[in-house]
């Protein structure tokens, strides 16, 4: 199942991303993964928050927010599984627009994020290869 | 040659203008409104015929002109001759929507080369002199203008046109170059450029700068007298009444002489038009006392200074202009290119953004810099980067083919530009021009 993850808009300037968290933070929203893509103007925070659609209403007051699919696989924490996953989605000719990982301490468990221009095809192909899709973290 | 290039008219008492303007002023209020429909229009409705103007001082009673008004007549509506009498046109640096054609007979032609001529004299030239012209050649008045005053006081003239600048290096050492004129910016870049090639200010055989086209500050002045070891002189001028010439400084370099016998200068306050008494800012409006082809009668050039009349030590009894102080409408320029808030308000709103934006104009290494920051909106976001990047450069690209030059684009936040009493600051000019 894909899992809904929160974009938001950051100028690239001193004291912009911490007013962002430090929102979140106050809000009780717990991130539990995140990346930042940034170019020379402006950066663009993604997040997995604990409460998707209480982020978005918060976030929207200061900034522009846009809440898009992403599918989360868990992965051995073994040498080889991101390829893996990779290889899978490569002959299924899905395209990763972009990536990112983290684990989740309790579980030890490393998971991947993707955004795949196919969403449909690339959950499909990855179950029937027997990967782990997160519905919710 | 003298220290005049037409001494008796550039040292003539005051009752010898006022004379002069007198006879020219009833002369060309009935010319333009004779051939000129569009004028003629705007006398008829304020009830103001040609025997109404019987002096100089009358003039308050004719309507003004606006770069409006040379909009909506465009492009022959203000033509003053046949066209069969003209023998040339110039233009403006030509924004979208706001480009002046000017048109000129054989005669109009004359006048503003004195003009340029006179300005060559003051600045020290003779027939002696290699003048060397770097403003733009081509619909821009600025080469043409001082090319023709060149000729007229009998120097060498270097048609160099802009650009080029190991060229225009070679041929001042070369040729030895005597008069250098360019817009500031430009001489400065060509002082930077000389010591970077090992050249000391007094390699080169430069003795002065005639300097115009865009507004420079008089730092900036004494940074170009001392790189190139000249006296730099600024000259004034706009398409609409000529070309550079219709003011220049002299020796003197507290204002420049406006050449009183072919051009009418007022100063009136923007808000109100009322015409305000010499020493006061307000807007400068400029009358062709005796152009034939593209004859305005009190154009508002949208330049606030003051005038003087405080006698000259050059000798010149024309009345001297400040610096202009700034612009009573919002019109920047910016590389020598106007450019009007307007216009990017219309891209803006043409691309899907919101016209919320803020404009910063700076001056690095003696260029003019120009960033916009744009409020981005939620139709125009993307959760990639590379997405946003592309909505950044297409702005960009749509940008310079309105205004003609590039600005860079910032995206921001929306509700990020600084707005106080409710309205945006549309404009941040950190160039410490004026």
């Amino acid at each position: 199942m894909a899992i809904k993850q929160v974009s938001v808009f950051v100028e690239n300037k001193k004291g912009k991303l911490v007013e962002v968290i430090e929102k979140l933070a106050k809000a009780n929203i717990n991130i539990q993964a995140m990346s930042i893509a940034d170019s020379k103007d402006f950066g663009i925070l993604r997040l997995i928050v604990s409460d998707n659609d209480k982020a978005v209403a918060l976030l929207e007051e200061d900034t522009i927010v846009k809440t898009t699919d992403v599918i989360a696989v868990k992965m051995d924490d073994i040498e080889g599984a991101l390829y893996k996953v990779l290889q899978t989605l490569d002959k299924a000719d899905i395209n990763v627009d972009y990536s990112y990982a983290f684990t989740v301490h309790k579980e030890l468990d490393a998971y991947v994020v993707f955004r795949v221009d196919n969403i449909a095809d690339a959950e499909k192909i990855l179950a029937d290869n027997g990967f782990t899709l997160l519905n919710n973290i | 040659m003298g220290k005049y290039f037409q001494e008796e008219i550039e040292t003539a008492s005051r009752e010898e203008i006022v004379k002069i303007q007198n006879e020219k002023i009833v002369k060309q209020v009935k010319h333009v409104y004779d051939n000129v429909a569009y004028y003629r229009d705007l006398m008829d409705k304020k009830g103001v015929k040609p025997e109404d103007i019987k002096t100089i001082d009358d003039i308050k009673k004719l309507p003004f002109l606006t770069k409006a008004d040379l909009r909506d007549a465009y492009p022959y509506g203000l033509l003053g001759t046949d066209l069969k009498d003209c023998v040339r046109i110039q233009s403006t640096s030509g924004t979208t929507g706001k480009r002046v054609v000017a048109f000129y007979t054989q005669h109009d032609i004359d006048l503003w080369e004195e003009c340029c001529a006179r300005a060559i004299v003051a600045a020290g030239g003779t027939n002696e002199d290699v003048v060397q012209v770097c403003y733009g050649y081509g619909l821009f008045t600025g080469g043409p203008g001082l090319n023709g005053g060149s000729h007229k006081v009998g120097s060498l003239t270097l048609p160099m046109s802009s650009g080029n600048t190991e060229r225009q290096i070679q041929f001042m050492m070369d040729l030895e170059s005597t008069i250098l004129c360019c817009t500031p910016s430009y001489a400065a870049f060509i002082a930077e450029s000389l010591a970077e090639k090992g050249y000391k200010p007094e390699d080169n055989k430069l003795k002065a700068g005639i300097f115009g086209a865009e507004p420079w500050t008089e730092e900036m002045r004494q940074a170009i007298e001392k790189g190139l070891g000249i006296k730099a002189y600024d000259i004034y001028g706009l398409t609409e009444t000529s070309g550079p010439g219709v003011s220049f400084e002299c020796e003197e370099q507290t204002g420049m002489h406006i050449n009183e016998d072919h051009f009418y200068a007022e100063i009136i306050d923007p808000d109100t038009g009322e015409v305000l008494p010499d020493g006061e800012v307000g807007e400068l409006v400029f009358t062709s006392l005796d152009k034939e082809a593209f004859p305005l009668l009190r154009y508002r050039t949208r330049d606030l200074c003051v005038l003087s009349r405080k006698k000259c030590s050059c000798g010149r009894t024309h009345v001297k202009m400040s610096k202009p102080k700034g612009r009573s409408d919002d019109m920047l320029i910016i590389r020598g290119v106007n450019v009007f808030p307007s216009q990017i308000e219309t891209v803006l709103l043409n691309e899907g953004y919101t016209p919320n934006y803020q404009i910063i104009v700076d001056r690095k290494n003696n260029t003019d810099t120009m960033d916009i920051n744009v409020e981005l909106t939620p139709e125009q976001f993307s959760d990639k980067v590379a997405e946003v990047a592309d909505k950044e450069k297409a702005l960009e690209g749509a940008m310079r083919t309105m205004l003609g030059i590039g600005p860079k684009v910032h995206l921001c936040a929306p509700k990020t530009i600084v707005r106080s009493e409710g309205k945006a600051v549309r404009v941040i000019d950190n160039r410490k021009l004026h």
